[in-house]
């Protein structure tokens, strides 16, 4: 018979104490893993999120707001840019430019957002890793589609989306209208596969035919004058049928608002920009530092919009706001880890007078002071690692539970199986902690009196 | 026969609240053979049972000698005699006990635990069929009549097949009806062993049983039988 079943038969006499310890070190712990795992994968999060670009382009304000909005798929977008101005800057700054994708956001199909984008968007740009997007069903859509779009993986699923569904977005609060200033449909010719990204939850479209949309485009009467950033029909206007998209090739007629022949609204929310920066070439790589320096110091000079780093952005806000909040919530957690470890020694130590004969019988039959001791610090050490595996099942068991909360809120996946490697030093941080809490009683165990105890037991 | 217990000038004090000492035993000598069996008598209060913990290593004597099996207990550290205890004493308490945590099975095993660090399960249950427990193993003491717990104690105490038993009155709390019962397999089970007996007793039916008989008065150990 091993000391650990002694140990664990003195718990299992006391089950309702040792249960009830057990059970609030558990949920100690599940707060812990719960903040770490949690924490952990939203650190990743952020750290890939940079979605393959250097500089988000966007109106001014928040710089979070923006990157949140941009890679995230949260918040308000800021105020729109002119598509013109994108255009100015493409020109400028042609030397280092690798990439450069427009969004348009801040609309929405059933509650998920709608982004209107380029082809490059999936092309082009990376997430994770440097991922490149893959599709699940169908294909990219094309610029010169207009009424095309792309679904994420989740909004599919969730919402049973299938290839050459129709899907029409709305501004939020803007009930779908099929009017003349409504929206247009956008036929679905791409399913994305699964990147563990806000992507997944969101609907991708065309931008060509999201700005064609009457609802963007109010009649001249109603859209007064020219703004900046609005301008005729462009020239490459499809030609064909086939050019024009599904709809036209499937002989759905447009209403004659999606041609229109008034000036169409062309701004964007938010401009994603790659550059150079990782070029082989030296010289390239220098200079477009040297460049992209100037770019952003020129834009954000300017009156019209702002460029930050989305990950310079995104890990200070990791570290200024995310991870004092963790560190807080770390702290308190620890404490109730603390505080679960005190309730552990209280109950042993108020046992103790109860088992102060159970002991001097066994040292009575030979056990040395040294076991008895061992026998009480290993019950300290069982409860406290009993409490530990069932709060980090229930923490992991949190996540789970969170998860599709957290995806909805933020558009991080999480999953229940996220282990991280931090939570490893739980096990030696709770034995030393069961330690420390078990050393009163099993001092107590050490120092009972044999012949006392027997003789009050007689 | 060579002597398995031999005390030579042991006394032992204790001081009480006051500050006075108050003296329990000044034994010259006395001895006990091996394979002997001898009950031990003496008023209540007298320090029978200190005696039993001085001879097993429980308490110490202030002072002289206690050889068991030709080791001087004396000498030895306190984890020395714990183990000593372990290996060579067996004891049977007045209220047997038995940790209730654990089965008849395991409060044998247990003591077989604290000696070798080895228990041996077939001893464990051979020595639980002699008691006539082989049906009772997994019962937990309070699952067992107080006979039967007390038949539990003896298989303990003779568990780690010591030289030496101490039963310290282990038919009081026994009813009439089952104390002879319990003084023979005690007996008995010393005798197929060969390992001594000294019991304490109120009875004097009890003693009468033994060969040899001393009294414990007056802090020495004389023969009365």
């Amino acid at each position: 018979m091993s000391l650990i079943k002694i140990a664990w038969r003195s718990i299992r006499q006391r089950a309702l104490a040792s249960g009830m310890t057990a059970f609030a070190m558990g949920l100690g712990v599940a707060l812990v893993v719960t903040v770490l795992v949690v924490h952990s994968i939203i650190e990743q999060s952020f750290k890939r999120g940079t979605i393959g670009c250097n500089f988000i382009v966007g109106g001014k304000g928040s710089q979070y707001q923006l990157v949140l909005n941009t890679i995230f798929h949260v918040e308000q977008p800021l105020g729109n840019i002119p598509y013109q101005y994108m255009e100015e800057l493409q020109n400028r700054y042609t030397p280092i430019l690798q990439t450069m994708v427009p969004l348009c956001m801040g609309h929405d199909y059933k509650t998920h957002p709608a982004i209107a984008t380029t082809q490059d968007y999936f092309d082009k740009l990376t997430y994770k890793d440097g991922d490149k997007f893959a599709f699940d069903k169908g294909r990219n859509f094309k610029d010169e589609n207009f009424y095309e779009a792309v679904v994420g993986a989740k909004v599919a699923q969730w919402l049973g989306l299938k290839l050459d569904d129709e899907i029409e977005p709305v501004a939020p609060g803007e009930a779908k209208v099929k009017d003349s200033h409504g929206h247009h449909p956008f036929k679905i010719v791409g399913i994305l596969k699964p990147t563990g990204t806000a992507n997944d939850r969101a609907v991708f479209l065309n931008i060509e035919g999201f700005w064609r949309c009457p609802a963007h485009n109010p009649p001249p009467a109603e859209a007064g004058k020219t703004a900046p950033g609005k301008e005729k029909s462009p020239e490459k206007k499809p030609e064909s049928a086939e050019e024009h998209g599904p709809d036209a090739a499937s002989g759905h007629v447009h209403d004659e608002t999606c041609d229109h022949e008034h000036e169409i609204n062309r701004e964007v929310s938010a401009i994603l920009i790659g550059t150079k920066s990782g070029s082989p070439d030296p010289s390239v790589k220098a200079m477009t530092a040297k460049i992209s320096a100037l770019m952003e110091l020129e834009i954000n000079k300017g009156p019209v919009a702002q460029t930050v780093n989305p990950g310079r952005v995104l890990t200070t806000l990791l570290d200024t706001m995310v991870g004092k909040i963790q560190l807080i919530l770390l702290i308190l957690a620890v404490l109730v880890v603390v505080e679960a470890g005190i309730g552990i020694m209280v109950s042993m130590y108020n046992s103790m007078s109860d088992r102060k004969h159970d002991i001097a019988i066994m040292r009575a039959l030979g056990a040395s002071r040294f076991t008895v001791m061992a026998i009480i610090l290993l019950e300290s050490i069982l409860l406290a690692l009993g409490g530990g595996l069932f709060g980090l099942l229930v923490g992991h068991g949190m996540v789970a539970a969170m998860s599709s909360v957290i995806a909805e809120q933020s558009g991080v996946f999480v999953s229940g199986l996220d282990f991280r490697p931090v939570e490893l030093i739980l096990i030696p941080g709770l034995i030393v902690l069961a330690a420390l809490v078990g050393y009163l009683p099993a001092m107590y165990a050490y120092k009972t009196d044999v012949a006392k105890s027997l003789m009050a037991g007689t | 026969m060579p002597d398995i217990l031999h005390l030579r000038e042991v006394k032992k004090n204790y001081l009480q609240p006051d500050g006075s000492v108050l003296r329990i035993l000044d034994i010259p000598e006395f001895r006990v053979a091996v394979g002997e069996q001898l009950a031990l008598v003496g008023k209540s209060g007298c320090g029978k049972t200190t005696l039993l913990h001085v001879i097993a290593g429980i308490s110490r004597p202030d002072s002289g000698k206690v050889r068991i099996d030709d080791f001087d207990i004396t000498l030895m550290s306190e984890a020395e005699s714990d183990r000593f205890r372990a290996e060579r004493i067996g004891y049977v308490f007045q209220t047997f006990n038995l940790l209730s945590a654990f089965s008849a099975l395991e409060n044998v095993l247990i003591a077989m635990r604290f000696a070798s660090g080895r228990p041996n399960r077939a001893r464990a249950k051979q020595l639980l069929e002699r008691v006539g427990l082989g049906h009772r193993m997994t019962h937990r003491p309070t699952q067992l009549s107080v006979g039967e717990q007390q038949r539990v104690a003896v298989a303990r105490a003779l568990a780690n097949k010591p030289k030496i038993l101490l039963a310290d009155e282990p038919t009081a709390n026994v009813d009439a009806g089952h104390q002879q019962q319990v003084l023979d397999l005690i007996r008995e089970t010393c005798r197929e062993e060969n390992v001594a007996l000294m019991i304490v007793t109120h009875s004097a039916e009890v003693a009468g049983e033994f060969g040899r008989v001393d009294r414990l008065d007056d802090f020495n150990l004389a023969a009365v039988k």
